[in-house]
């Protein structure tokens, strides 16, 4: 069998213009495969992880999106009162009332304008949600005209870093820090005080409100009580699947699109194979002659010739999955079309994602190669001797 | 010249499992790429359908924040506006999120009046001023849910809380395919007036404004002017074109438009290398042949010819499969991602740049085995075995 395979090996190596054309082909579709998937985790590693798991988001019942909702004071006030929010180091609960608008500011080089998410958050918004830090400057301080930027908006529009002005809802703001998300969704924001963004608005009601629980467990006993208290429209979730379900639309389309691509795409790469390993067995007539009279198996000639389009089929997947974890430089920025703001994120390589392409790649060489490796173990000895 | 075609002919047909499986591909790879081109021009069908006397109004913090419904007045009466509506994203979900489609509110009086392309019967337009509750859907939407003048459609408001019923008064059709009919529109007032008593906060607002301007050149300073009447108050305004309006929004998803034009290149390229790769093997063994034709006094230009007919000969033929394929696969499409592209349709250009494709797949495949195979010696050529 060993023998079988260097006889394989070395039949790719020789016709190496039909090689590297199939191999190519092949490696294409590889290409288009992992990049898409990679965009994909991507996309959810970006929104998923903007939210954490052990704070539980208050917004309007059946509202998606936090743009879609309206919480007013009073209802804010019952939230944040609940035994199961956890109290900071000062003895008040660490909550973040807040307000969610959109605004749409001008692209760097382009005139061209994007939806940008403000929040403006409660004070105790970074003991809430850890993950947080200030890269540059600092918080902005409770109740004045400041406001600090996501690290991904830096450079994608004009005139927005640390130390800038900037101009909406009829007021100029004072940029005095950046901040670093971790890569998540809020990286895309720009956030400041609640209640001067609420007056700047004009807004009577929060958007949502973030409670940080004191235990993990407390969720579904807070869930409970405040879905069922009739003053209030609310409906919790954890911050963490609230995010998630905001990237289902997109990862859905991102998917069906990049299957249907892949597997519209490899019918060509597999009907190279199947031309290459057809001429392949073709021109070996006698060499396969040889080997059966010398006592190999039909079926060992089958797995000969597969293990040779199968080889065919991991180089190709070598040359793509290269070509597409350069990938991982480029940053992506899209509207997010759940929260109709602008997001950016990566392709992220996953070893899911390595593992995924490799199968789709020996399946891909495998259904190239089985007809003619079918043909070529189905010869007769005395034919294929005689052959030419 | 006949003995050239024939030649060609029986060439293409010696090995016909190869040539078949090489036109298979080369349908395969045709069709994707036409279907590519499809879906991003069906991206654009907003853009190409925008009328440029038209001006949309927003508010100028972002088009999801709202404006007063009193701004209609102060909009008409400045100079050179010959009509103005309103709409309102309703943003409402029918029995399931799946089932999504666009809903909007409008003016029951005006709406139509300035959107000639959504053709409404006039007996349903007189009964949907009539009804504050009536709809009116579009000809995909009704086919879709299987609804019919009379029913009632229940929506569960998502910016508008609470469950919602609209009679459908009847159907809009598209004065042509390319106009989007997925989509609802009911009475503003109906919704205002519910709002007022649940909802306060979100009454006597509107999404955008539709303004029609009266001479096409003076669109720019009219829009000027709109904007000028409403600065330094509650909420200023922001008024472009349509079409502006429209790019904006493609604009913000112009990544996924790039990866997916780019992707419809590389499909190309998959074929390339399928085909390239058929005819160096073809040329390959038929090495001797030709050195047989060179000795029979047929010069290096006759063989190279030989090759490039073949080769675009069988992506010709695989092209013409694949453009009577893509429009009957791009209905099947449109049917089964429902919402998602409302319009899909191959245009011309389509068609021209798939056989633009073809032909330049079988002629860039041909360069190798033409090179090789006009310079083969005779001596060696007749030697070498396939």
């Amino acid at each position: 069998m060993r023998l079988l395979l260097a006889y394989s090996l070395r039949n790719l190596r020789t016709r190496k213009i039909t090689t590297a054309l199939t191999a190519g082909g092949m490696a294409l579709v590889l290409f288009v495969f992992a990049a898409v998937l990679m965009l994909d985790s991507g996309l959810k590693q970006t929104l998923v992880s903007t939210g954490e798991d052990a704070n539980a988001i208050f917004v309007r019942r059946s509202a998606e999106v936090e743009i879609q909702s309206m919480v007013d004071r009073r209802q804010a006030g019952i939230i944040e009162s609940q035994p199961e929010v956890l109290l900071g180091s000062d003895g008040a609960p660490v909550v973040s009332k807040e307000v969610v608008v959109l605004i749409a500011l001008p692209r760097q080089g382009s005139g061209q304008t994007s939806n940008i998410v403000t929040r403006g958050v409660g004070a105790a918004v970074l003991t809430l949600r850890p993950k947080i830090h200030i890269a540059k400057g600092r918080m902005f301080r409770p109740g004045s005209n400041e406001i600090m930027i996501g690290g991904a908006l830096v450079g994608r529009f004009s005139g927005l870093q640390e130390g800038s002005t900037l101009r909406f809802a009829q007021r100029d703001w004072q940029v005095v820090g950046q901040f670093d998300a971790g890569g998540s969704g809020f990286d895309s924001e720009i956030w400041g005080d609640n209640a001067q963004f609420m007056q700047a608005f004009r807004r009577d009601a929060y958007s949502s409100v973030v409670v940080r629980l004191a235990s993990r467990a407390g969720f579904n006993s807070i869930k409970a009580r405040l879905e069922s208290d009739r003053r209030l429209t609310v409906e919790a979730k954890r911050e963490g699947v609230f995010y998630e379900e905001q990237s289902r639309l997109m990862s859905g389309f991102i998917q069906i699109l990049g299957v249907t691509l892949s597997v519209l795409f490899s019918v060509g790469a597999v009907i190279g194979a199947t031309i290459t390993m057809y001429a392949a067995v073709a021109s070996r007539k006698r060499e396969i002659g040889a080997l059966r009279a010398l006592g190999f198996r039909r079926s060992s000639i089958l797995v000969a010739f597969l293990a040779e389009a199968m080889l065919l089929g991991m180089v190709g997947w070598v040359v793509g999955l290269s070509l597409a974890s350069l990938m991982m430089l480029v940053k992506v920025t899209t509207l997010n079309w759940a929260s109709l703001s602008e997001l950016a994120f990566r392709f992220v390589l996953t070893p899911g994602i390595v593992l995924q392409s490799l199968c789709f790649a020996i399946v891909m060489g495998f259904l190239g190669g089985f007809l003619p490796a079918l043909r070529a173990s189905r010869m007769k000895i005395v034919d294929a001797l005689r052959a030419n | 010249m006949m003995q050239f075609f024939k030649l060609v002919a029986r060439n293409s047909l010696r090995n016909r499992l190869r040539s078949a499986l090489t036109v298979a591909g080369i349908v395969a790879a045709i069709l994707a790429f036409g279907l590519l081109q499809t879906i991003v021009e069906a991206w654009f069908a907003g853009v190409d359908g925008a009328v440029a006397s038209r001006l949309i109004t927003r508010n100028s913090i972002s088009f999801s924040s709202p404006l007063p419904r009193a701004y209609e007045k102060r909009i008409r009466e400045v100079d050179g506006v010959r009509d103005v509506t309103f709409v309102t994203w309703f943003g409402g979900i029918y029995k399931d999120a799946k089932n999504f489609f666009p809903q909007y509110a409008v003016d029951s009086a005006s709406y139509f009046r300035m959107y000639p392309e959504n053709v409404v019967p006039e007996d349903v337009l007189r009964e949907f001023q009539h009804d504050r509750r009536g709809a009116i859907i579009g000809r995909k939407l009704a086919n879709r849910f299987g609804l019919k003048p009379g029913d009632v459609v229940q929506l569960e408001g998502t910016i508008y809380p609470g469950p919602w019923e609209f009679v459908v008064k009847g159907i809009f059709d598209g004065r042509d395919p390319k106009i989007d009919t997925t989509q609802l529109f009911f009475r503003w007032d109906y919704l205002n007036e519910t709002l007022r008593m649940r909802s306060k906060a979100q009454a006597e607002q509107v999404g955008v404004f539709v303004v029609d301007v009266a001479d096409v050149n003076r669109v720019a300073e009219v829009s000027e002017a709109i904007d000028h009447t409403f600065r330094n108050s509650f909420a200023e305004t922001r008024t472009e074109t349509e079409r502006a309006f429209q790019i904006g929004f493609m604009k913000q998803t112009e990544s996924i438009l790039i990866s997916i034009r780019v992707v419809s290149f590389v499909v190309i390229f998959i074929i390339l290398s399928v085909m390239a790769n058929t005819m160096a093997m073809t040329a390959r063994e038929r090495l001797a042949e030709y050195a047989t034709l060179k000795v029979l006094g047929f010069g290096p230009g006759y063989v190279a010819s030989l090759i490039l007919a073949e080769s675009v000969v069988l992506a010709l033929v695989g092209a013409a499969v694949a453009i009577w394929l893509t429009p009957l696969v791009a209905a099947q499409i449109a049917v089964l991602t429902k919402a998602l592209f409302p319009t899909l349709v191959v245009s011309k250009d389509t068609v021209a740049l798939q056989a633009v494709a073809a032909l330049t797949v079988g002629v860039l495949s041909a360069v190798f085995p033409m090179w090789r195979a006009s310079r083969v010696n005779i001596i060696e050529g007749l030697r070498a075995v396939g």
